[in-house]
């Protein structure tokens, strides 16, 4: 079998296997299965982001700008998710666009806390100005569609909806990353001084991956809110920031899979510890501080660290810093 | 025509003038060498040339248009593509794709047509002038070796690859001679000669007296931020100011 048929055999596996996923859960679990697939893209479009090596703070609050514009739409103009969802990315993008010109003065650490500030600067303006967006009670009663007999607001469907969109956005994500231009941002992230020698406008490139990975967790965040229903300023905060950034580090960064690695194993994980409440922050630091440790590149690394071990041929990815 | 005009360019660092009050002029197709002892200033007027440093004072004139102030994406993009002193390259990357980044400016492409393969023709054209490249260094061998795994000698010739595939009309090379041996650096003399008989212009900057004196049409000499002489590499090797210079730099 050719690593071509490989392909399509173990994808339409997986393919088929999530579809029939939420009929083998229960009524919490198939909650549970829709927010890891839409952090899913979450965490897949903030690594579109790292990709020329800028680490923001931002992409939570970014996903927010995605829920509230879905949210808005919904509720003043009375349009449904399939035009709401488009403008949710496209309106995040075109925030990030702007904040491109004072944010992408700075590199690295400078770059860090501008985004941060940034990010907050959003929120402050969602808890300020209760007129349109609520104010620390945020908005509710946003609807999924009804299309005919099926009902969005039911888990399974809307899951199935979720699901369509995620994996098309992660399509494009990954032609994105595969091309000329995913080329070109690893350029900028490894050396951008030589980049610029031969003609690359660095500071075009990272602002386009910062739109490209808006754009997505704008999407992310109407997805979210439609099924949640409400949003609020507090679910775009700080801490779930943290846990993009966890299950990025937990997943590994060097491959397009890492981050969903690394969501998906670690929301498994913080399920199968529910029963321990009190105690959940310190195993979840401590987790962190083992694979930091142990796995600095992430669990990606895990079957090229065991190839290397059991001495099977050596696969390398050539954007990759694992074999090196 | 001279291609390059450099106007009374000074530059300072804090009290130090790195450069001051530098003029000469560089004609289309030479190759010049930029000599002198070391902290004379030979990098600083690459960097300035290529606008990765502003210039203090004065003007730098390519092709008749003073591009003093452009970044140094723009300039790149009007044909003058530097080197680095330093051994630069993209170390996690391959060979291929470390000189196929260098075609940048003949094969960006947008967001629409990467995501829909519009902009296939142009990379398989930048991919065929990646192999021309390759195979032009002595790199062909090596193209899906990783940067960081190649000997010294090779990661110069690499260096060196990723500015010819900009295809460039001006290229400042600083130092690309520095850790090739002797064999190495002969070979790199002659291909540097058959670029600039493609019809290029060189600037080069070497402390390897007998490349610079070997390739070099015309010589300009820096000492301490200033110009010493200029002249043809016989005229410059009696010249008795820039022997002065060369010993006593040394004390
Ligand atoms: N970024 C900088 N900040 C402060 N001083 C600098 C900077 N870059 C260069 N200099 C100083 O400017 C002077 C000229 O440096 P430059 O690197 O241009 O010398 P060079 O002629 O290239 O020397 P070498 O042959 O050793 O490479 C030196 O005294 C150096 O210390
Ligand atoms: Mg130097």
């Amino acid at each position: 079998m050719n690593s071509n048929t490989q392909k399509i055999v173990g994808g339409s596996l997986l393919l088929a296997a999530l579809i029939a996923l939420p009929h083998f859960l229960k009524f919490h679990h198939q909650d549970l299965l829709i927010f890891l697939t839409i952090n899913v893209l979450a965490v897949s479009s903030y690594r579109i982001v790292t990709l020329t090596g800028e680490w923001s703070l931002i992409h939570a609050v970014m996903m927010g700008v995605g829920g509230y514009t879905a949210a808005l739409l919904f509720k003043y103009y009375e349009v449904g998710m399939w035009v709401t969802l488009p403008m949710a990315g496209i309106l995040t993008a075109a925030v990030a666009a702007l904040l491109c010109f004072p944010l992408f003065r700075t590199t690295q650490f400078y770059f860090l806390i501008g985004s941060f500030a940034a990010g907050e600067a959003i929120r402050l303006i969602w808890i300020q100005f209760v007129f349109p967006f609520g104010g620390t009670g945020g908005l509710s009663g946003v609807e999924p569609p009804m299309v005919g007999e099926i009902d969005f607001m039911e888990s399974i469907p809307y899951y199935y909806l979720a699901l369509s969109v995620v994996l098309l956005c992660l399509f494009i994500l990954y032609l994105i990353e595969n091309s000329r231009i995913g080329l070109t941002l690893h350029a900028v992230h490894w050396k951008a001084a030589l980049a610029e020698s031969v003609g690359v406008d660095t500071w075009r490139y990272r602002s386009l991956a910062f739109v490209i990975g808006s754009f997505f967790v704008g999407i992310a965040g109407a997805l979210k809110v439609h099924y949640l229903g409400t949003i609020t300023p507090n679910q775009f905060g700080v801490g779930f920031m943290v846990f993009i950034l966890i299950w990025v580090i937990v997943g590994g960064y060097n491959k397009f899979y890492g981050p969903i690695l690394g969501a998906v194993v670690l929301t498994l994980f913080d399920e199968s510890i529910r029963g321990f409440a009190e105690v959940r922050p310190a195993i979840y630091g401590a987790v962190l501080i083992l694979s930091i440790l142990f796995l600095p590149l992430g669990l990606e690394s895990i079957p090229s660290k065991f190839k290397a071990w059991s001495g099977i041929g050596k696969e390398r990815d050539p954007l990759s810093l694992t074999d090196k | 025509m001279p291609v390059l005009e450099i106007k009374n360019v000074s530059k300072q660092f804090g009290g130090l003038m790195a450069l001051n009050n530098i003029s000469f002029q560089v004609e289309t197709g030479e190759i010049r060498g930029l000599i002198g002892p070391n902290g004379a200033g030979k990098s600083t007027m690459f960097k300035n040339i290529a606008g990765f440093y502003a210039t203090t004072k004065g003007e730098i004139v390519y092709q008749g248009q003073n591009i003093s102030g452009h970044k140094p994406h723009a300039i790149a993009e009007m044909g003058i593509v530097r080197t680095f002193q330093e051994t630069t390259l993209f170390q996690e990357l391959t060979v291929f794709e470390n000189v196929l980044v260098g075609c940048h400016i003949q094969a960006r492409s947008n967001l629409f047509s990467a995501i829909f393969k519009l902009d296939k023709p142009r990379q398989n054209i930048a991919r065929d002038q990646v192999l021309e490249v390759l195979e032009f260094m002595g790199l062909s061998e090596r193209q899906e070796q990783l940067a960081s795994e190649l000997p010294l000698g090779s990661q110069r010739a690499l260096a060196m690859s990723i500015a010819l595939a900009s295809k460039p009309k001006l290229m400042l090379m600083d130092e690309p001679f520095a850790g090739m041996n002797p064999e190495e650096t002969l070979h790199m003399m002659e291909l540097t000669r058959k670029v600039q008989e493609s019809g290029m212009t060189i600037i080069l900057v070497e402390h390897d007296m007998k490349a610079v004196m070997g390739l070099c049409d015309y010589l300009t000499v820096l000492n301490f931020g200033q110009l010493l002489a200029e002249g043809t590499p016989a005229e410059i090797r009696n010249n008795d100011k820039v022997i002065e210079a060369y010993l006593g730099g040394s004390k």
